[in-house]
């Protein structure tokens, strides 16, 4: 199929342009209709999208399903998949079906919420496969809009501070990716993707109000793009929005945030950090390693004492990106395939988590935790599946989450045993939050008279989990189908990546 | 049949824990219980029949990643073989106990509809299933998923009485605290990943030779490959097993219902520590440091906790720390080198502690759920039968026989082989001494142990007394089955683990030139072995052999320098020979197993001395004059808190790291990141924000939320046409 990626890139717009042209909204009819095409149109993308799972070619390393046309003022529209961004875009896919079905029960403004997150797929999946920098800026940017309206009209009581937060945060780092991407643009001429993949960008040393710049343009560019990821994905110090906007957004919007939005950052490192300004991220990249490694302990401890379930999955969440930005940065074959693994699992994990707590949040109306305990006796099923995603969390041995995190920690170890040993301390501390909030939670007796009539899962949330927890036990279990896929494309970036850096490049960044 | 052993126990705690609903509790319970016995059947069919080679048996590709090639898979050989039939054999025997142990649980409300039996079986064989999956591994990484298993599998089962404050507290302690030793763990198996490329254990092995030449740059020094490596899977095994300073959650664990106690805590999980310090025996036997270390741990520990014991009054208590104390004792043995009497005590011990446990079940039931000795007293003859299965068991774990003969009751035989090889290893110094010291302890509390419970006059609630009556048909029996062991496990299996060397060659498996070498050591008879140097130094080593090993390790060095790797390099050392054959490996130079059978009288006798000693002194307390104890702990009250109170170590701990780590998470949340980041980000904001609000007010109005979204659509639209019109063209 010629057009596959386009058909999958613009299937949940198409419906969401129905939904807005076609259906009036208000009646509880058109509620309901609006859910369907909703569901409807998430499923076929995602059926869609499998046809390019199958059709994909693991062994080749190039983009696939290239498509190319041009567009207004001379830039292109030009999209492709290789290994790196294909899981992306499964993960994507996969997910919207059960954010939709999570989302049952909204009842206010149902069509236009559900016209965001339609929206949202469309941005979302387009940031993936875009091959020109003016097209990724677009949709990277763009996703921003959807995901602020959802969390400023869906969300909890605070929305309006923390829709603005999360908007000016990203806002303000995407400025400097526009600067770098304009100066790439005048530097090069062009803004197509794969060929500035080849380029070399100059990595001489440039003086600037004095200082010293190693690695030179290199080095900016790379700060530059690397300043909005960090704030995406987000890096300490500047994480403080995502804990404000999980708590604030509902449910569906959460998961999303977490389960992809996020992970925009990391395929922006594997897209630019790593191949583009390589000699860049030798220069900068150590120091970034280290701020991960103090936003694992940090977050860890800090989600330690939350009194907010929503906050202490967020707190996570923000830990446990770090880890993925170490596997990412070791430059590692085992950390970057762990990497991108983690980015996976943790969209399932953080997914399933986030509805875990919209599930009782739906029946109780509170995230604090001390107005739970006990809810094992009345709700069986909910605490195995929280138990399960708990133990996924930790990194247990046999979901997903531990192959990529084992990876990531390898890998690391071979660059800087120092991070490696910090970084590990996330097992240790990763069990002490995630222990505690669930005995907190789930544990205990039922002695609150609220909770004496709570219900356990419905049939339509069991059928939310249940995708969930079947692929986090698959890819536990059987890591090869993802690793397959993803494999050989790490193998030529890690290849290129230390091809690119010169020989005795130390000396050279510092006699210049 | 290997598949089935080890799958057995998968199917029926996913059958039983999903499915009762279908079969019934009833059915979940003869599934589980009725597989476990098949895998118990198997593996003794397997233990008795297995071959000299090791075998591999691949399940599944696990994790691929570049160099990094990890299956699921087998290996079958000794070391398996035994744990195997202890995990299989106590775990069925514990399923039946379960039956009856289980039957009525006041901590939950059956008329309420709170099911727990199918539950509690279910988590019994899932965590029967990872310990397999611990001891078959043939990889590191699978034996770590069996590691974090069986950790999973205590967990749930500590905190199985979910609505007990106490409960939850000592599950997640558990788990936490071997979370901080599977950190080694992991580190430990990145630096070996790092330095060999693989984490396969033939392929560790066949590499250790050559690690223990090179170095590896490991925070701020360069340490010995082999050595760093060896001690980071140390402190891995010292947080499963319990051993001095990670031990802090083993009596915590009692919690858990009592069978859970005396297969997790007592006869399988907690020895995985010892179990992986023997696998690992090919990459120990170079790491001298941490062996030394590993003596030095073991003794305290098996020191410490028997100084606890004895003046615990919970009944569990008091075994659990006989439980540390007697780990203590395995990774001693192990640490000198001998890890076939490492694997001996481990066999012989499973045995009589499941014995023990099952046996104090067995008196808790009868006493209704009471476990403080103070109010037992006097029950042996209203449970006789659980009374002998606990003189069996305390005959053996004090060490019972007849001195200079290989007669004697399980501990006996196993217990002085150990003292008899440190002494072997480090002669009479400080482990040796702590070791018998231990030993005296453990002789004393536990008799200490039955003279309260069994003997004297009825104390406490004399209507628990009054009721007290013997266990059902599905108790006493594996009581009676694990008594065989505690009583004969020693004599059985004494010559092959530690008795007679050519045996103990061909039980493991190992190849011909430590026959020899164990040949040599005979014919030099007593008068070498006295003077403590054997003649090995003198026999010609097998020249071909050590001239092509050195050949080949020079050639791969020369190949790891000049290979050119790409950025960072991994799999520096790739030693080209083969694995050392059979189960457990011990050098060309550890001759310490030879000294040991030669050591002097007064070594030998010394455990035998120190286990009078302490029953004597127990007898005088607790049945001569009972009114010692109390006389003695006035007299002694700091001593005597400081015993009764762990040395404190919980309270330690809760100081310099549970707090601390509260305080520091506060302050980075209240101060870091509310106080100090928010604000300056907020205030450069502050300008906007106004403007925004107004911004969003007219948007909830309606208006500007229909022009955000008519640009989103309109710029996606734009998209969408320009590639359908590309289509078109």
């Amino acid at each position: 199929m010629q057009h596959l990626l386009s058909i999958v890139i613009f299937t949940p717009a198409v419906a969401a342009l129905i939904l807005a042209l076609v259906l009036r909204g208000g009646s509880p009819e058109a509620d309901r209709n609006a859910k369907w095409v909703a569901l409807t149109a998430t499923s076929v993308t995602f059926l869609i999208s499998l046809f390019l799972l199958a059709g994909f070619d693991p062994s080749n390393t190039g983009f696939q399903f290239m498509e190319k046309y041009s567009w207004i003022m001379g830039f292109q529209y030009r999209v492709g998949v290789d290994g790196l961004s294909i899981l992306f875009v499964m993960l994507t896919t996969f997910m919207m079906p059960l954010v939709i079905v999570g989302s049952w029960n909204v009842t206010d403004r149902v069509k236009e919420y559900m016209i965001a997150f339609l929206v949202l797929e469309t941005l979302m999946v387009g940031t993936f496969v875009t091959l020109d920098l003016v097209l990724f800026y677009l949709f990277f940017e763009a996703g921003l809009i959807p995901m602020f309206l959802i969390i400023g009209i869906w969300g909890g009581k605070q929305r309006v501070y923390a829709a603005f937060k999360f908007f000016l945060y990203t806002f303000f780092g995407s400025v400097f990716m526009l600067v770098s991407i304009i100066y790439i643009y005048f530097h090069t001429g062009t803004t197509d993707m794969p060929g500035l993949l080849v380029y070399e960008f100059p990595y001489t040393p440039v003086h600037i109000l004095g200082i010293t710049i190693p690695g030179g343009v290199q080095t900016l560019l790379w700060l530059g793009f690397f300043i909005s990821f960090a704030i995406k994905m987000p890096l300490w110090p500047v994480h403080t929005w995502l804990p404000a906007a999980h708590v604030q957004a509902p449910t569906a919007g959460s998961v999303v945030l977490a389960a992809v939005l996020l992970k925009l950052a990391d395929y922006g490192f594997l897209r630019f950090s790593l191949p583009m300004f390589p000699v860049g991220n030798l220069v900068v990249g150590p120091w970034a390693m280290w701020l991960a490694v103090i936003a694992i302990i940090w977050t860890s401890l800090v989600a330690l004492v939350q009194t907010d379930i929503k906050r202490v999955i967020a707190y996570s969440s923000v830990a446990h990106m770090a880890v993925v930005l170490l596997g990412i940065f070791s430059g590692t074959q085992q950390g970057i395939e762990g990497g991108i693994f983690m980015v996976v699992a943790h969209g399932f994990t953080s997914a399933a988590l986030f509805l875990a707590v919209g599930v009782v949040y739906d029946r109780m109306h509170t995230r604090e935790i001390s107005a739970y305990g006990g809810l094992v006796k009345r709700m069986p099923a909910y605490a195995t599946i929280f138990m399960f995603f708990t133990m996924a969390n930790v990194g247990l041995p046999g979901t997903a989450n531990f192959v990529g995190e084992f990876l990531i920690l390898v890998g690391v170890f071979q660059v800087n045993t120092w991070v490696a040993l910090f970084a590990t301390t996330s097992v240790i501390l990763s069990a002490a939050y995630a222990l505690w909030l669930y005995r907190r939670v789930v544990f205990g007796d039922l002695i609150k008279e609220s909770l004496r009539s709570i219900t356990d899962l419905s049939t339509r949330e069991k059928w939310i989990f249940a995708p969930l927890v079947a692929m986090t036990l698959l890819l536990g279990v059987y890591p090869d189908l993802v690793t397959n896929i993803i494999g050989p494309s790490v193998t030529q970036l890690v290849q290129n990546y230390h091809d690119a850096l010169p020989d005795n490049l130390l000396s050279d960044l510092v006699e210049h | 049949m290997e598949t089935i052993i080890l799958f057995a126990p998968l199917v029926g705690a996913i059958l039983g824990g999903f499915g009762w609903r279908v079969i019934g509790e009833k059915g979940a319970m003869v599934l589980t219980t009725g597989l476990l016995f098949l895998a118990a059947l198997l593996s003794w069919i397997v233990f008795l029949t297995l071959g000299d080679q090791t075998q591999h048996i691949h399940v599944l590709n696990w994790i691929t990643s570049g160099e990094l090639d990890v299956s699921w898979a087998i290996r079958m050989d000794r070391l398996t073989a035994i744990m195997l039939i202890v995990v299989t054999t106590v775990s069925s025997l514990v399923h039946l106990y379960s039956w009856g142990y289980m039957a009525h649980d006041e901590n939950f409300d059956e008329g309420k509809g709170e099911n727990y039996k199918a539950r509690f079986f279910a988590y019994l064989s899932f965590f029967t299933f990872t310990m397999l999956m611990l001891v078959t591994s043939d990889n590191l990484l699978q034996m770590f998923f069996g590691w974090e298993g069986v950790g999973v599998a205590s967990y749930l089962l500590i905190g199985f009485y979910y609505k007990k404050p106490s409960a939850n507290a000592a599950a997640m302690k558990a788990f936490i605290v071997n979370r901080v030793g599977d950190f080694g763990f992991l580190l430990g198996m990145f630096g070996l990943f790092y330095m060999t490329g693989s984490l396969q254990l033939d392929d560790v092995f066949s590499a250790a030779p050559a690690l223990s030449e090179t170095n590896l740059d490991f925070l701020w020094g360069s340490w010995n490959a082999v050595e760093l490596c060896a001690f980071l899977l140390f402190v891995g095994a010292m947080g499963k097993s319990a051993q001095l300073f990670l031990h802090t959650w083993l009596p915590d664990a009692m919690e858990g219902p009592t069978p859970v106690s005396a297969l997790i805590h007592a006869a399988t999980m907690v020895t995985a520590g010892v179990f992986l310090v023997c696998r690992m025996s090919p990459v120990y036997e170079y790491a001298p440091h941490a062996q030394t270390f590993i003596v030095v741990i073991g003794a305290s520990t098996a020191f410490f906790a028997a100084t606890v014991g004895l003046v615990q009054n919970d009944i569990k208590r008091v075994i659990a720390y006989s439980t540390c104390s007697q780990l203590g004792y395995m990774f001693a043995a192990a640490g000198v080198g001998v890890y076939s009497v490492a694997m001996f005590h481990l066999l012989t011990h499973a045995f009589f502690k499941a014995l023990l446990f099952l046996s104090a079940g067995s008196v808790i039931t009868a006493m209704h759920h009471e476990q403080d000795m103070r109010n037992y007293g006097g029950l042996r003859k209203k449970v006789p039968l659980t009374f002998w299965a606990m003189i069996f068991g305390t005959l053996a774990i004090t060490g019972v026989g007849i001195p200079f003969t290989p007669i004697g009751f399980a501990g006996f035989l196993s217990k002085d082989a150990i003292i008899e090889s440190v002494w072997g290893g480090t002669g009479a110094g400080y482990a040796f001494w702590l070791l018998v010291i231990a030993a005296a302890f453990t002789s004393f509390y536990s008799w200490r142990l039955i003279f309260m419970t069994f003997f004297g006059r009825p104390r406490g609630d004399h209507h628990a007394h009054d009721h007290a009556k013997e266990s059902p048909w599905v108790m006493t029996v594996p009581l009676v089955v694990l008594s065989f062991g505690a009583i004969f496990a020693g004599m059985i299996w004494y010559n092959v683990f530690f008795g007679d060397h050519a045996k103990l060659v061909k039980f493991f498996g190992l190849p011909a030139h430590a026959e020899q070498t164990a040949d040599a050591g005979h014919a030099t008879t007593g008068e070498a072995a006295q003077t403590g140097e054997g003649t090995h130094g003198a026999t010609p080593p097998v020249p071909d052999a050590t001239m092509s090993e050195n050949q080949a390790e020079a050639e791969l060095m020369d190949e790891a320098k000049t290979s050119p790797d790409v950025g960072v390099s991994t799999a520096v050392i790739k030693y080209p020979g083969v694995a050392p054959q059979g189960a457990i490996y011990m050098g060309q130079e550890n001759e310490v197993i030879d000294k040991a059978h030669h050591a002097p009288a007064w070594v030998k006798v010394s455990p035998f001395v120190a286990m009078l000693a302490g029953l004597l002194v127990a007898w005088l307390f607790y049945i001569k004059d009972t009114s010692l104890p109390k006389r003695f702990a006035e007299a002694q009250p700091g001593l005597y808190r400081f015993l009764l109170n762990k040395w404190y170590f919980d309270e330690l701990y809760e100081r310099i790291f549970v707090r601390p780590a509260l305080w520091f998470g506060y302050q980075f949340w209240k101060k870091g990141d509310e106080g100090s980041i928010d604000r300056v980000i907020d205030g450069m904001a502050v300008g906007i924000v106004p403007t925004f609000t107004r911004f969003l007010n007219r948007m909830q109005s309606g208006y500007l939320f229909h022009y955000a979204f008519a640009m989103v659509i309109g710029i996606v639209g734009l998209m969408l046409w320009v590639v359908l019109n590309g289509g078109a063209n």
